[in-house]
């Protein structure tokens, strides 16, 4: 006998109350292994205004292709202080911030390997329930084999890709609606 | 290896105008099918550690007791092969007594409770099992259309055992009358599955003299059973 997941709701707009114990913007302590990145972006509406009330997290590998979780039976080895969680909850201009290392590739369905990526879920105020979309990083060769950017339509796909800033950040927005919008995923 | 898509019904679309928010906010265009690779099946450990062993009673957490019914909320966490979840992380908030939340985006008309936060912790133990102690929240009104009122709840955050498991919900009052008018709670197309979301009075968990007892039970998304995996 099966039981059915329950139903998801909206994480309305006092999520700050809940969620702010545990903001999370700086992912990778010194001595975690890896080339630092930092992440930046901003989430706009369908009128492009900016959402100030959204929660941002992000989960990733560490730069040995390893999940610290237990259902990563993969033998490469963990970073003990790197969990490879982060959470940001977005300013009153939209914005969210994450100061992490590169992720290694991880495996991908079939045989494959993934390029490197993150996983981000966000949450917010008329979201009834999560989006899920991926970041994936500029100029990086094997984004041209990625077995989940190839499910992408070719002229969507600039949406998951961070693009390098000239301060060496890399941006990558989130448009919820309309043109450009953002690829979310059905997961 | 993968989970199992949600059952038709079950849970709600993005776009659901009756709540106007989900209008600038859905997304428009189709979304692409993801498989689950070992970057869906995996998902961040929480533990002991990450909280404080108080962090479930929301009625201790300043100098004076908070005004209002003292209840207590638990229940078991299950995935939808009947399987208990040890080792979750839940996080809760919600609003005090008087119905106002501790927050500066809330402006309702009604008094803030300098002992109540409306914030609290807990993590699962072997049976799935989680338990708060906190204060009846009250109903309040919000702007979505006129004289809209929103029923008791709380809102409960959980991390599963893989990312596509993470679920934001709310858990609502047996008995509430404004559960019929609220379009949150009746985005969800399925009766049954919108009604799993009504917690139940439990005379088991009730404190004598001290705190009404509420189950509420929470399903994450389970396995697709494979020949090699048969669920428990």
């Amino acid at each position: 006998m099966s039981l059915r997941a329950t139903t998801s709701q909206t994480i309305g707009p006092y999520l700050r109350i809940g969620l702010e114990w545990m903001v999370i913007e700086d992912l990778a302590p010194q001595g975690v292994p890896g080339e630092r990145v930092r992440i930046e972006g901003r989430i706009v509406d369908a009128d492009g205004k900016p959402v100030n009330d959204a929660a941002v997290e992000i989960w990733q590998a560490n730069s040995h292709g390893k999940y610290a979780s237990a259902e990563d039976a993969q033998s490469n080895p963990l970073d003990s202080v790197f969990r490879g969680y982060g959470r940001s909850l977005t300013d009153d201009a939209g914005n969210f911030r994450f100061r992490t290392i590169k992720p290694g590739r991880v495996p991908g369905p079939e045989g494959s390997t993934q390029a490197p990526h993150v996983t981000v879920t966000i949450f917010m105020r008329g979201l009834l329930k999560q989006l899920q979309t991926r970041i994936y990083f500029a100029d990086d060769p094997a984004n041209a084999e990625d077995p989940v950017l190839a499910l992408v339509p070719v002229e969507r796909r600039p949406t998951l890709i961070a693009k390098k800033r000239a301060d060496g950040a890399l941006e990558w927005n989130v448009v919820l609606q309309g043109r450009n919008e953002t690829v979310f995923f059905d997961f | 290896m993968s989970y199992r898509r949600p059952y038709r019904g079950t849970q709600p679309d993005y776009l659901f105008p009756p709540y106007a928010s989900t209008v600038k906010r859905a997304p428009s265009q189709p979304l692409v099918v993801l498989p689950h690779t070992l970057s869906e099946l995996t998902a961040p450990v929480f533990g002991y550690s990450d909280i404080n062993p108080d962090d479930n009673d929301l009625t201790r957490q300043h100098k004076g007791e908070p005004l209002g019914e003292r209840i207590v909320v638990s229940g078991r966490v299950l995935d939808e092969n009947s399987r208990p979840l040890e080792g979750l992380l839940i996080e809760i908030w919600q609003a005090n007594a008087a119905g106002r939340y501790n927050h500066r985006v809330d402006q309702h008309d009604a008094p803030l409770d300098p002992n109540f936060t409306g914030a609290g912790r807990a993590i699962t133990n072997s049976e799935g099992r989680y338990r708060f102690v906190t204060i009846r929240p009250g109903e309040y009104p919000w702007r979505n259309h006129y004289n809209a009122w929103r029923p008791a709840h709380i809102h409960f955050s959980l991390f599963g055992p893989a990312i596509v498991t993470r679920l934001i919900t709310q858990m609502y009052f047996p008995g509430d009358p404004l559960l019929e008018y609220d379009p949150m709670f009746t985005c969800v197309p399925d009766e049954k599955a919108r009604n799993r979301l009504i917690s139940l009075f439990d005379w088991e968990t009730t404190i004598p003299e001290h705190a009404l007892g509420y189950r509420f039970d929470i399903v994450l998304r389970g396995r697709e059973a494979t020949p090699m995996e048969t669920p428990r």
